[in-house]
């Protein structure tokens, strides 16, 4: 027989979780949570500076691990702050809890002192969220949630708690078990079977893969298969790295940013194999333009996501891990070579990379002069702009897990924190957060979390001292109508890096260089470099916004088409 | 659980439009704006909506009238990810489903 307070059950049901990292920030709704929190010694509490920056703390550690990340907050502004990570979670399939403090059960619905309806405000932006109404309650509720977070397609939680739950007392005679997830749903074998024909009678088949492959782990078998199959793979951005950059099948990225020769392969391909992918909008272009002449296998574990955007002639759902291991076996090998030949006779015509943009006060030479600095084994970290996507272009990313970015809900202000997160998850390894002075700038108070807790982080900014993407788009878009896209102060980033307590050097003072720079990176303390980087440097090619995918804009060689 | 083409089948059958879906729940206060979150973020109609408790209040039977013939399998998806969500069937007697309740707004 056990009594115990509401919050004394949450802190040891999360340690009876293997949880032993917890990002949040008390406040008067949670505090009995914190107060048995400090009596546990197995939990390290790791203090953000923001409620948002603690959501992203604990998605770097998901992201990194892909086990459950757990954040707290208390009611009212706490639990608002938080959202924006719990949606991030969302749109990209996160394993996340979140426990939020509540005002006390009788005083709900009165618009008590910090008090929001945060289950109301959840629901749209959670897998599923709770609002617990007893201590009792909590010996469900919490292994519940670890299930669904890691259930299938995985997501966020939200657990509301008032605090007369936190320190009502009950009595029980066992634990639970910890929540686990369910075992996996395996495809039907006819519509295997005819997949696999669909397979054997194209020409030119593409697998177009995401993170569904990283959350299920399949990254072998979509390299088994497409090295069988001899089908060439394109990713989106969640699925960069399932496929190693060097594989000679590896078509990069696809959509808004892709290369030229990617999004061409792929308006002439016959069979697009969609896997562990959503058919998002960055990724497809126009919709009812997208691989025009191609019939489609769309596998994924979520039902919902098959046929939502694009019609699937053979829908698979399930695992999609166990779907392409079932499929491998079962495929005709090879005979390929015309499309694998036409395939690189576009990519040597439409060049991503070439001539002076490797120079290293470029951004595409910048970025690859650091991932030869770093460690094998480094996590690399974006934030979300033109910095994110020279990334996404041109980085050598060789395994699942390997790159920590906000996909879905394009969230700036994601970066510095995940790196956090992923650094806790693996103190041993390097992270490389590239960000850009405007996403910096949106949790730029976590510089002070990541000198308290020593966090190996590598903060690469690339400055152009504005908001790159948005400018971009109005020089496109909007008649050069620059607007409310330049700052209009300079920042000086290594000088705040510096109050924060952080190591930080400056690529545009004139002195450092960056190859001097190898063991600030290599230091295991967390350190800043800032790098200045032109206005007008843009990302191309672009898909324009809506357009369909062969619509693209620069690029090199553009004048070819 | 019926496919959506068999729904529509069975609708058609009944020579109306109106397509209606039964649900059954969990009972707690959440459940409703689960669902009518779900219809309102996803941008589905939602013509009527009846809720009963059922089983000593352990559970609750939902019928959702949804004049959505196109987005009707997307609908029944996304009602079966919601943990609540124990059962979606389509109620054959949907357009009857209504008449007393609108006879009693008519009076």
């Amino acid at each position: 027989m056990y009594a115990m307070t509401g919050a004394t059950i949450i802190i040891k049901l999360l340690e009876r979780q293997g949880i032993t990292t917890i990002a949040g920030i008390p406040g008067g709704a949670n505090l009995p949570i914190y107060d048995a929190l400090f009596a546990s010694q197995k939990i390290r509490h790791v203090l953000a500076r923001h409620e948002q920056g603690a959501g992203f703390i604990a998605q770097g550690i998901a992201r990194a691990t892909g086990l459950p990340g757990v954040c707290f907050a208390t009611s009212g502004p706490g639990a608002t702050n938080i959202l924006t990570a719990i949606a991030d979670a969302y749109l990209d399939s996160i394993p996340i809890i979140c426990i939020t403090g509540q005002v006390p059960l009788s005083m709900i619905g009165t618009d008590a002192f910090q008090e929001v309806d945060t289950y109301g405000m959840s629901i749209p932006v959670t897998k599923h969220n709770f609002l617990v109404r007893s201590a009792r309650e909590l010996l469900r509720v919490i292994p519940a949630a670890f299930r669904i977070a890691c259930s299938g397609r995985p997501g966020p939680v939200l657990i509301d708690v008032p605090k007369s739950v936190q320190t009502e007392t009950i009595d029980f005679e066992q634990w639970p078990e910890p929540g686990r997830p369910e075992d996996v749903v395996i495809c039907e074998d006819a519509a295997l079977l005819r997949a696999v024909s669909m397979l054997d009678e194209s020409q030119r088949p593409i697998l177009y893969i995401g993170g569904g492959i990283v959350h299920s782990g399949a990254a072998q078998w979509v390299r088994k298969l497409a090295e069988k199959a001899e089908i060439p793979v394109t990713t989106t951005l969640m699925g960069l790295g399932t496929i190693p950059v060097s594989h000679p099948l590896d078509l990069g990225m696809l959509g808004m940013h892709a290369a030229r020769s990617t999004n061409l392969a792929l308006e002439e391909c016959d069979l697009l194999i969609a896997a562990g992918v959503r058919f998002d909008d960055r990724a497809t272009g126009k919709i009812s333009e997208f691989c025009p002449g191609a019939r489609v296998i769309h596998m994924d574990i979520d039902p919902s996501e098959v046929d939502k955007l694009k019609t699937s002639h053979i829908p698979l759902i399930g695992d999609v891990g166990e779907t392409l291991a079932k499929m491998y076996p079962l495929v005709k090998s090879g005979g390929r070579g015309r499309w694998l030949a036409r395939i690189r006779d576009l990519q040597e015509r439409y060049p991503l990379v070439s001539g002076d943009s490797l120079s290293p006060r470029k951004p595409f030479g910048l970025i690859l002069a650091i991932s030869e600095m770093v460690e094998r084994d480094a996590i690399i970290v974006t934030d979300v702009g033109k910095h994110q996507m020279w990334t996404a272009q041109v980085y050598p990313f060789m395994r699942p897990r390997q790159l920590l970015t906000s996909g879905g809900l394009g969230t700036m202000g994601f970066g510095l924190p995940a790196a956090i997160g992923a650094s806790l998850a693996f103190p041993e390894r390097q992270v490389v957060c590239f960000t850009g002075d405007g996403s910096l700038q949106m949790n730029i108070q976590e510089l002070a979390t990541a000198v308290e807790q020593q966090a190996g982080v590598t903060i690469v900014i690339l400055n152009n001292g504005s908001l790159g993407l948005v400018r971009q788009q109005q020089g496109l878009f909007y008649e050069r109508h620059h607007f409310a896209s330049e700052y209009q102060v300079n920042i000086d980033f290594p000088a705040i890096a510096r109050g924060f307590g952080m190591q930080a050097y400056d690529l545009g003072d004139g002195k450092t260089s960056l190859q001097s720079l190898s063991g600030a990176i290599r230091d295991p303390r967390p350190c800043l470099i800032n790098v200045p980087i032109h206005i007008d440097e843009d990302v191309y090619p672009m898909v324009p916004p809506g357009a369909a995918n062969k619509e693209m804009i620069g690029g090199y060689n553009e004048e070819y088409v | 659980m019926k496919n959506t083409s068999d729904l529509i089948a069975e609708t058609n059958h009944w020579n109306y439009r109106i397509i209606v879906l039964e649900l059954t729940v969990n009972n707690h206060p959440g459940v409703m704006s689960h669902i009518c979150g779900l219809f309102s973020r996803r941008a589905y109609n939602l013509e009527k909506i009846l809720c009963f408790p059922d089983k000593g209040g352990q559970l609750s039977r939902m019928w959702l009238q949804v004049n959505e013939e196109e987005k009707l399998d997307q609908i029944v998806k996304q009602l079966q990810k919601l943990d609540d969500v124990r059962d979606v069937s389509y109620y054959p007697k949907g357009a009857e489903l209504f008449v007393g309740i609108e006879k009693v707004l008519h009076a």
